[in-house]
Order: structure tokens, then sequence, then C-alpha cells
């Protein structure tokens, strides 16, 4: 039992980290600006490109991936600083419109210049190696992955809860117009933010793709997706809500993926059934029953009205 | 300043004077309906590579006694259902004669409908779906069709590869990728046979699961018609988790992507084709030199001079339109829907008549596999069915 449930939980968990890893990006941002932003998923994408455009250059691809991460982080910024901070004060529903903007526009972009064909992922020693963990084979990657995110995790709510900036955020989360009449640099403290956002995204994309090795301008489209649908489902605003929800997510779908075979080795059906299909119905519909039962999701704040 | 758009104003009369000396001169419209991004943006554009090569060595046809120049006209249907529609007007209101096209039997479906209401005929070079010219009178195509396709891969996998149990995977709302996986499956089980049938949905990457599967259904041989994309993500997938079995695949997997991707591997990839490169030498060499010559004809061929098998659907194509042009002896597309059926001629691919419904008559495919040394096709053997 025990054997066949394995490789279904490996690829849960790895996927599940890497939907974590976007899914910080979506609700850090909403955390503070009450923003989903949109173009999340693109600029993980975006990073992927990049570091196909890179690698081909012939940089050594441990530079290219310092340098992808800084490049990605800095798109993050830029996207903010064009396109959400001239609507600070418009409604946010123009700042919403404004994101779903950029994410056609960093598609298309992407579309132009790689002409609409599929971009292979460099091959990075060691985490593309295959390795035997019990009843599965695998790369390093899919282990590494969970590690990694759990460590960047850890020092994220480390940087939140004990650092000046951290503090600034969860300041500004809390209420924009008294932190910054408390003296808070509201436009640094969002930069900040969409820079760990997109590092975060970086990160997220280097394993991603090392795993799903073809990169084309829509490959952000459905990670983004299960992203959000993570951040959602944790509790849209908190960091840790975000991480549990995307690694449920991951493990959930890949499990009713083999839900098949597991049932039929534990003796329960005759035959296959075909429930793989239903992978995807299978998140979307956990997101509706999470949301009806408790609006805010696993870890969401409850919001006060005050008056 | 002033100057400038004096000099600009210039330029601007001249090359319309240019223009419409060249409105002057006959022209023919040949709308090229293919996807140049999305899933199968790889594989459209080596079909339309094809078209453009068969146009540079044929720039002009006999229509009537007078000579016209033929002009390429393209339209990007997204290799989307939903965007089809839109390229298909494209090409109606611009006024082709005749379309060719598309590389995926999903959206020629779609964008039927607009040609056959304009009286416009369609001319499919590698949609092997049996729905594309059934039941209308103006879509034809030069290929096989998938049941064919399905029965000649299904008796490949059961009495080359000995297989028993197979395990098919296929694109959840593809009309290629689920109709091939019927007919495999139709196929494979009247010879006795076990087909064990997964679909996963648009967008996915993460293949390991599926491939888990097989392996815990002890599958002999991993049957997946799917777009290039996802083609690509499934052989390296399957590399890391260290499979055994065979995958096996149709006509989109014939592209030299898909070899790369197997290059350097041990996964044994086979497929069922149009073309083998090496059967026509002459239309090799020509093709090859061509594409060397722009690196944007490399770069659309994936890199490398290798000839996949639409490029030759895609050049049959150009010169199947050409003789349907000089047997209408008119550029009016009602007229060149009538003397479409009649058509034959003999194609790099082959010879090409068409029967009533409008398909080629085909009795015949290529089995090739990849060298997973040299990442090159190699030709395994010519599957006719009984």
């Amino acid at each position: 039992m025990w054997n066949t449930v394995f490789p279904y939980l490996l690829s849960g968990i790895s996927v599940g980290g890497q939907y974590a890893l976007i899914a910080i990006g979506y609700t850090l941002v909403y955390g503070i600006l009450r923003l989903i932003n949109f173009a999340h998923g693109d600029v993980f994408m975006v990073a992927g490109i990049v570091m196909v455009y890179m690698a081909a250059s012939g940089l050594p691809l441990w530079l290219c991936i310092i340098l992808d991460l800084v490049a990605t982080s800095i798109i993050g910024f830029a996207i903010e600083r064009v396109a959400y901070k001239p609507l600070r004060t418009a409604p946010r529903m123009s700042i919403m419109i404004s994101a779903i903007g950029v994410s056609y526009t960093l598609q298309n972009l992407v579309l132009y210049i790689t002409g609409g064909l599929n971009q292979i992922y460099p091959k990075i020693p060691w985490i593309s190696d295959s390795i035997k963990i019990g009843s599965a084979t695998t790369k390093v990657v899919t282990v590494v992955t969970p590690i990694l995110t759990i460590l960047l995790v850890v020092a994220l709510v480390l940087l939140i809860n004990h650092t000046k900036v951290g503090m600034a955020m969860r300041a500004v989360s809390k209420d924009f117009e008294t932190s910054q009449l408390m003296g808070i640099n509201i436009n640094g403290v969002i930069s900040v933010t969409f820079v760990i956002g997109s590092f975060l995204a970086g990160v997220g994309s280097v394993l991603y793709f090392t795993n799903y090795t073809t990169v084309i301008q829509t490959s952000g489209a459905m990670p983004g997706l299960k992203a959000f649908v993570a951040a959602v489902f944790g509790g849209i605003g908190s960091v840790p809500g975000a991480v549990i929800g995307a690694f449920i997510i991951g493990i959930a779908e890949n499990i009713i993926k083999g839900l098949d075979i597991i049932l039929f080795k534990a003796g329960l059906t005759s035959g296959p059934m075909g429930l793989a299909i239903f992978s995807d119905a299978f998140t979307f519909a956990l997101l509706i029953i999470i949301l009806a039962v408790k609006p805010t999701g696993l870890f969401g704040e409850k919001s006060i009205d005050k008056v | 300043m002033k100057k400038f758009f004096v000099l600009l104003t210039a330029v601007l009369c001249v090359s319309m004077l240019f223009s419409s000396v060249v409105m002057a001169e006959n022209v023919v419209k040949i709308g090229v309906f293919e996807p140049a991004s999305g899933d199968s943006g790889a594989g459209g554009k080596q079909e339309m590579l094809g078209m453009q090569y068969a146009n540079f060595e044929t720039p002009t046809v006999e229509i009537g006694g007078e000579t016209y120049k033929v002009e390429l006209v393209y339209a990007d249907n997204g290799s989307s259902t939903d965007k089809a529609p839109s390229a298909a007007q494209q090409l109606v209101s611009s006024g082709v004669s005749v379309v060719l096209g598309s590389y995926g039997s999903g959206v020629s479906i779609a964008g039927s409908q607009y040609f056959a209401d304009a009286n416009i005929p369609a001319i499919g070079a590698s949609c092997t779906n049996p729905q594309v010219t059934a039941g209308n009178d103006h879509y034809f195509r030069i290929c096989f069709l998938d049941p064919f396709q399905g029965t000649v891969l299904a008796n490949y996998a059961f009495k080359e590869l000995g297989a028993r149990t197979a395990y098919s995977l296929a694109e959840l709302g593809n009309d290629y990728d689920q109709g091939l996986a019927t007919y495999f499956k139709q196929a494979f089980e009247a010879l006795g046979g076990t087909v064990i049938a997964d679909s996963f949905p648009t967008g996915t990457s993460d293949f390991t699961s599926y491939l888990t599967n097989a392996q815990m259904y002890s599958a002999e041989v991993f049957f997946c018609p799917v777009s290039i994309a996802y083609s690509t993500q499934i052989v390296q997938q399957a590399s890391s988790q260290g499979v055994t079995f065979p995958i096996l695949g149709g006509d989109t997997l014939d592209s030299n992507v898909v070899a790369n991707a197997a290059k350097g591997t041990d996964v044994n990839v086979t497929i069922t084709t149009f073309y083998q490169e090496g059967a026509n030498p002459e239309f090799d060499n020509g093709f090859k030199a061509w594409l060397n010559s722009n690196s944007e004809y490399l770069t659309n061929n994936g890199g490398n001079d290798m000839i996949a098998a639409v490029s030759v659907m895609g050049y049959d194509t150009y010169y199947t339109a050409l003789e349907a042009l000089k047997a209408a002896g008119s550029a009016d597309s009602k007229d060149v829907k009538a003397a479409l059926p009649g058509v034959t001629l003999t194609g790099v691919s082959g010879s090409i008549a068409f029967d009533e419904v409008g398909d080629a008559i085909r009795t015949s495919a290529f089995v090739k596999q990849v060298d997973n040394a040299s990442g090159d096709w190699t030709f395994v053997t010519e599957q006719t069915v009984d």
C-alpha cells in the first residue's frame, strides 16, 4: 500500500513546494496592498525565459541563476513602479485591471521574443540527476524543493517578525494611513514586498522548470492559478497559510491522479475508473468547499470592520 | 524636421506607386491557416516552412493562360479552438482562393464553417481526424486518417513490441488526441490486448503521476499522441523516472524537438508518420539548402535542418493547391472548390488523389524511432494495413 502511494506523495510534495513559493508572492502583496497581483504567474514564467536566454549566452550556470533571480526581482519592482504605483489612490478595481494588463503584456512580449516556440530549460547539474527513493525514481530537485521552500519560508517569517522592514510591513498591512503618519515610507515597503515576492517566484521557477523543462508564454498561467488557489485556501494574507495550502493542493492533486490504481491495489475497485481526469476539477471544488465553510480560508484573519 | 517629413511623404508616395504596380499584376492569394504560437506552434511553423519552400520554388502559376503571382496570406490560429474562428475570418476577408492547413485537427474543425460559408475550399496537410472532412464538401486533405494510424500503431505495439497492456494518455478536449487514442484502443483491444486510458487537462506540465500510473499497471507501452510541448515533457520526465516501457506516438511527435528531448536518455520513442528523410534526396537537399540560407527558417525548424514530415506535407499541399488552380482555370474560390476533387499529382510524400469524402487515398505509414545517441530519427519500417 505504502509503495503504491509513495511516488504520488513525493510528486505532490514537490509540486506543493513549487506552488508555495509562488503563493507567497500572492499572499504578501494581498496582505499589504489588498491587491490580487494577476501578473505574478507571468513573472514566474518570465524568470524561466530569462534563464533560458542567459544560459544560451554561454554564461556559467551558477552565475545565470544569480543573475536570473536579480533580474526577476528587478522585473517585480519595475512592474509595481510602472503599473501599480500611479494608481495608488485609484479604486482597487483599477489596479486589479492594471494587473491583468501587465499579465497579458508579459505573455505577449514573450510570445513575440520566442516566436511562440517552446524553449527547453537548461539542465542544472546535480538537481537534474535521477535518484531512487524507496519505490520511486525521481529527480534530486523533487527532494530539494520542499526543503528549500521550508527554509525560505522560515527566513521570511523571521524577516517579517524580527526586523525593522518586517515590522513596517506588518504595520502597513494593518493600516495604510496610520503607518504613513507614523513616518513609514509606504512606497519603500511596497517595493520590498514586490522584490521578495518576485525573488521567491524566481526561485520557484528554477525548481519548477528543472522538473518540467519546457517554457512557453503560457507556462505561468496554470501554476499561477493553482498558487492563487493555494493562497486563498490557506487564508490570503497569511504566509504559513499559503504554504500549507500549497502543499495540501499539490498532494491532493497528485493523489487524485493516482487514485484509480491506489484504490485498485487496495482491493476497493475492480478496475480503472478514469478518476485522473478530475485532478484539476478536484482542486477547484476543494476551494469552493473551503470558502463555503470558512470564507477567510484556513488561517485567514477575521476581518473586523471598525466604524 | 520639415525636410524629414517631405522625404517621408516622398518615400510613402513611391512605395504606394510600387504597390499599385504589384496590384496591377495578376495575384492569386493562398491562405495559410496554421498555428504559429501555442502548444502546436512548433509543428505549425514546420508545416509552414514546407509551404514557404514550395512558394520559393514555384512562386507563379498558370491560370487560364495567364501567369499569376502566388501570395501566401498568413493567419495564426494560436493552436486553440477559440482563436481559430477569428484567424479563419481574417483569411476569408483577405479574399483567398484556397486555404492550406491546419496543423492540428481541432483548429481545422473550428475554422471549417467560416470557409464553408465563404465557399472557399481548404486542403489539410496533416490534420488526421476523420471529422475534418466528414459531412462537408469544401475540406480536403492529403494525409492518412486516424482510424488508419491508430490501427497501424496498435498493430505495431501488439505484434512488433509484443505488448499486451498499453497505457494511453491524451489531452482533454483535444479532438486529435482523443480521436487517435480511441482508435488505438479499439484496434488494440480487437487484437486481444488491454488499454488503460487516462486524460490530462490542458496546461499540465507534471506528468510524473501519469508515468507512475503506467508503471503501476505494468504497462508494456506508453501511448501518448499529444502536442509537441507535452511530449517533450513526457519524454524528459520518463527519462528521470527511469521507465522501461517504450513511448509510442502519432504524427505530432515527428519533430526534431522531440528527438532532441530524447537525445542522451535511454527512452525509446517510436512514432508513425508521413515521410521519412532520405526517401526523396532531391527534395531533401533542396529543402535543407533553403533552410540553411536563412537563420529564421532554421530557428522555426527547431534549430537544425532535420526534415519534419509535416514540412513535406505542407510542401505537397501547396502543389495540390496549384494543381487545383490550374484545373479550375480561374482564381475564383468556387471554381477551385469544384476542381479539387479531380486533382491528382505525385508529391514528395507519394501519389495524391481524393476519395468521395475529400480524403487522400493512402495505404501506408512510416514507423520511425529516435536514435538516443545522435538524436536523429531512424527508419524502422513502412507499415501498410491489410
